[in-house]
C-alpha cells in the first residue's frame, strides 16, 4: 500500500477503493498547534480538489482538499474532539477522512514521497 | 548598531536595552513588573460582607412577591470604593492603543484619532441625536450626512453611495447584495453564481461571497505580489457575478493591472468589487471610479479615523457605480427646496434598492468624526495624509530591506510586507520576534497574514508617525534582527519578560477556553 501526495500537503493512502486522507508532518508544521478540526459526514459526494475538512490552528484556518472523487465513508471524529491528536501523528491515528473512490486513475496524478519531498525542499 | 546607542534609545521608557549585558530579575513577589501590574480579577479581589456604599436596611416585606424570596447569594463581588476606583483605572491603563504608542498593525491603519473630531462629535446637538427624532428636528443632521456623501462620491468619482452600513465586512455585504439584485434584475441569477476572488484578499471577501450565495473561485497571485491576470482571465466565464478584488491589496501593493481587469471583467458580464480597506494608500491621489470599479466600501474608522478595533465602532459606507446604484439600499438622504428628508422604504423609492442593511441610518458617531477629519484636512491635507503614509511605509521598507526579507520587490504603498526568511536558520519565529518587540515597548504588527508569503510580518505605520518614532522603531528591530542572527534564540523564546504575564498558552486558551470565572471552592465556603 503505497502513500501519495498533493501539493497541498495531503496524504493518501489506498487500501483498496477506499482511501484514507490526512494532512502531512509539513503541513503540520507550517499552521503549528490545531485547535479546531472539522471532517466530513459520512455519505458525502466529494469530487477531486473539493473542500472535504477544515483545520484552524493558533496561526490561520485552512481547507483540506480530497485528492481523489468519491463519497466519504468515514471522518475521523477522535480528531475533531481533539485536534492534539493529529499533532502526534498527522500520517497515522491523525487521519481526517475516508473516501471510497470512483476514479482510481486521480491518484496517478499525485505525488510519490521522492517527488514530495523534493517539492517541500523546493518551497523554502 | 553598537550597544551604546541601543541603550540611549530606551531612555525614559520601561525597556531592556537590546543587547544590554545585564538580565533582568524576571520574578517578584507581587507578580507586578515595576509598575505593570498583575491585576486580578475583580471576583478574586472580592471578600464577602465588604461593600462601598452603606445602604439602608430594606424594610420592604416579601410579601408583594408572593412569598417568592431569594435563597442564593447574589454573587456581587465585596469590595471597597477605592479598590473598584483602582482596579478599573489598572485595566484601562493594560488598554495598549494608538494614543499609547505605535500601533503598526498592518492592514487596520491605526492612525491617530484627532481630538477636534470628538469636539465635533460632542457639540450639543450632536451628541444628544437620537434617530427617531422628527425629521424636521434633525435637518443639520441630515446635511451633515449629505455632506459626507457628497466628500466620499466626490474622492472615490463614483455617482452613488449607500451610508448606512456599519463596518468594513457589512460595506462588503452591501456591495454583494447589489451584485446580486443587480444580477437578479438582468434575469441572470440562476447563472451567474461564481466569485473570483484572490488569494491575497482579506479572509471577509470569500465569506460574504459566500454569505450572497454565490460560490468563491481563488485566483493565484503572481511572483510580484499581484493578480495573476492571464489565470484570471481563464477563469472569466458567464457564470461568473464578479470579482472581489483588494487595492491596494493585502501585500501593501498596488494592483496596477486594475484597468485590465476591470475591463475584462465588465467584457464577460460581471460587476467589480473592490475591497476599499486600504483606501489610505490612495485618497486624493486615484478615483476608484476612474478605476472602473463598480462598487467598494470605505472603512471610515480606518480612513477618515475614528477609534476602532475595540476602541469604537466602525462605518461602511459603499460607493456605487451608475449600474449598480439603483439597488443601494435604504434609507438615503435626499434634499429639495424643502429640506432634507429620508426615503425609509423601498416602496419610496424612485430607484430599486435590494432592502435595508441596518436600523436607522448609519453610524453617526463616526459620520461626524469623518466628516470633520476631512474638513479639518481639506483636499491638500488628505492627499498629504495618503503621501505621507505610503512615504511612513517606504521608508520602513527602505531601512529595514537590508536585514529583513522584504516579500516583493519595488515602491510598497501603506504598508509593507516581510516574510520570516531572514529569520531562517535562527531558531527564532515570527512569533517570537513579535513577543520581543511587546518588551520593547512596541505593539507587534500583523503576523502570519497575508498567507500568500511565510510567516509574513505586515507594517503599516500610516501618516501619522514622526521620524523620530519610526527611526526608534527601525533602530528596535534592526537590534532584535541583530541579536537573532547572533544565535541567541532563548532571549526570543523568553519573551516577553516585562509584562505580569509571559507567554501566555495560546493553544490551550484556543482549545479550551475559560469563558467564565467560577468561585473556588474554599471562597465559596467562606462566602456561606
Amino acid at each position: 500500500m503505497s502513500v501519495k501526495y498533493t501539493e497541498d500537503h495531503e496524504w493518501i493512502s489506498v487500501d483498496g477503493d477506499i482511501a484514507t486522507v490526512g494532512i502531512t508532518g509539513f503541513a503540520l508544521e507550517q499552521l503549528g498547534d490545531l485547535v479546531f478540526v472539522e471532517v466530513p459526514e459520512p455519505g458525502r459526494a466529494v469530487n477531486k480538489g473539493d473542500e472535504a475538512a477544515v483545520v484552524e490552528s493558533v496561526k490561520a484556518a485552512s481547507e483540506v482538499y480530497t485528492p481523489v472523487s468519491g463519497e466519504v465513508t468515514d471522518g475521523n471524529g477522535a480528531i475533531a474532539d481533539d485536534p492534539a491528536t493529529v499533532t502526534g501523528d498527522p500520517g497515522g491515528s491523525g487521519w481526517f477522512f475516508k473516501v471510497k473512490m470512483s476514479d482510481a486513475g486521480e491518484l496517478d496524478e499525485l505525488m510519490d514521497e521522492g517527488a514530495y519531498k523534493a517539492f517541500v525542499d523546493g518551497l523554502d | 548598531m553598537s550597544q551604546d546607542r541601543s541603550r540611549d534609545m530606551s531612555q525614559g521608557r520601561t525597556n531592556v536595552p537590546v543587547g544590554g549585558s545585564q538580565a533582568p530579575a524576571t520574578q517578584t513577589i507581587s507578580g507586578s513588573k515595576g509598575l505593570e501590574f498583575a491585576e486580578p480579577l475583580i471576583f478574586e479581589m472580592s471578600e464577602n460582607g465588604r461593600t462601598g456604599v452603606d445602604l439602608p436596611d430594606v424594610s420592604v416585606g416579601d410579601e408583594r412577591l408572593g412569598g417568592m424570596r431569594r435563597k442564593d447569594a447574589v454573587g456581587l463581588p465585596g469590595l471597597s470604593e477605592p479598590q473598584v476606583v483602582r482596579h478599573y483605572t489598572r485595566l484601562s491603563q493594560k488598554n495598549y492603543g494608538i494614543d499609547s504608542g505605535f500601533y503598526p498593525l498592518g492592514s487596520c491603519t491605526m492612525k491617530h484619532n484627532p481630538r477636534v473630531n470628538e469636539k465635533a462629535a460632542r457639540m450639543k446637538g450632536l451628541g444628544d441625536l437620537h434617530p427617531m427624532q422628527p425629521v424636521s428636528s434633525v435637518q443639520g443632521a441630515l446635511e451633515l450626512i449629505d455632506t459626507l456623501a457628497h466628500w466620499i462620491k466626490t474622492l472615490c468619482g463614483m455617482p452613488a453611495v449607500a451610508m448606512s452600513p456599519a463596518a468594513g465586512a457589512h460595506g462588503e455585504l452591501c456591495g454583494m447584495m447589489a451584485i446580486k439584485a443587480a444580477i437578479e434584475d438582468r434575469g441572470e441569477a440562476d447563472t451567474r453564481t461564481r466569485v473570483l476572488v484572490p488569494e491575497s484578499a482579506h479572509g471577509t471577501n470569500p465569506a460574504t461571497a459566500a454569505a450572497c450565495g454565490f460560490s468563491v473561485d481563488s485566483i493565484p497571485g503572481d511572483d510580484r505580489g499581484r493578480v495573476d491576470l492571464e489565470a484570471f482571465k481563464a477563469k472569466l466565464g458567464d457564470d461568473v457575478a464578479g470579482i472581489m478584488l483588494t487595492n491596494p491589496n493585502t501585500c501593501g501593493l498596488f494592483e496596477n493591472d486594475v484597468i485590465d481587469i476591470a475591463d475584462a471583467i465588465h467584457e464577460a458580464g460581471g460587476y467589480f468589487y473592490c475591497d476599499g480597506a486600504n483606501f489610505n494608500a490612495i485618497v486624493g491621489r486615484v478615483r476608484p471610479g476612474d478605476l472602473g470599479i463598480d462598487c467598494m466600501h470605505l472603512n471610515l474608522h480606518k480612513t477618515f479615523s475614528t477609534p476602532h478595533g475595540g476602541g469604537g465602532p466602525g462605518a461602511g459606507p459603499v460607493v456605487l457605480s451608475e449600474a449598480l446604484a439603483p439597488f443601494a439600499p435604504v434609507p438615503y438622504v435626499v434634499h429639495d427646496t424643502n429640506g432634507y428628508r429620508l426615503v425609509e422604504h423601498q416602496a419610496d423609492s424612485d430607484a430599486k434598492p435590494f432592502g435595508r442593511l441596518k436600523g436607522y441610518h448609519g453610524q453617526m458617531g463616526v459620520f461626524i468624526r469623518s466628516l470633520t477629519f476631512m474638513l479639518s484636512h481639506g483636499a491638500d491635507g488628505l492627499l498629504q495624509a495618503s503621501t505621507d503614509a505610503v512615504l511612513n511605509a517606504n521608508y520602513l521598507r527602505a531601512q529595514l530591506q537590508d536585514v529583513m526579507s522584504v516579500s516583493f520587490g519595488g515602491m510598497c504603498m501603506h504598508e509593507v510586507l516581510f516574510d520570516d526568511h531572514f529569520l531562517k536558520d535562527t531558531g527564532v519565529t515570527t512569533l517570537d520576534f513579535a513577543k520581543a518587540m511587546i518588551d520593547e515597548g512596541f505593539h507587534p504588527m500583523t503576523m502570519y497574514f497575508p498567507l500568500v508569503v511565510h510567516g509574513a510580518l505586515l507594517m503599516e505605520p500610516t501618516e501619522s508617525e514622526s521620524k523620530q518614532t519610526l527611526d526608534l522603531y527601525i533602530q528596535t528591530l534592526r537590534g532584535l534582527n541583530d541579536r537573532a542572527q547572533a544565535g541567541d534564540a532563548d532571549f526570543f523564546k523568553e519573551a516577553p519578560r516585562l509584562t505580569p504575564r509571559r507567554r501566555l498558552d495560546e493553544t490551550a486558551a484556543a482549545r479550551k477556553p475559560v469563558l467564565r470565572w467560577t468561585e473556588p471552592v474554599e471562597q465559596a465556603e467562606a462566602a456561606e
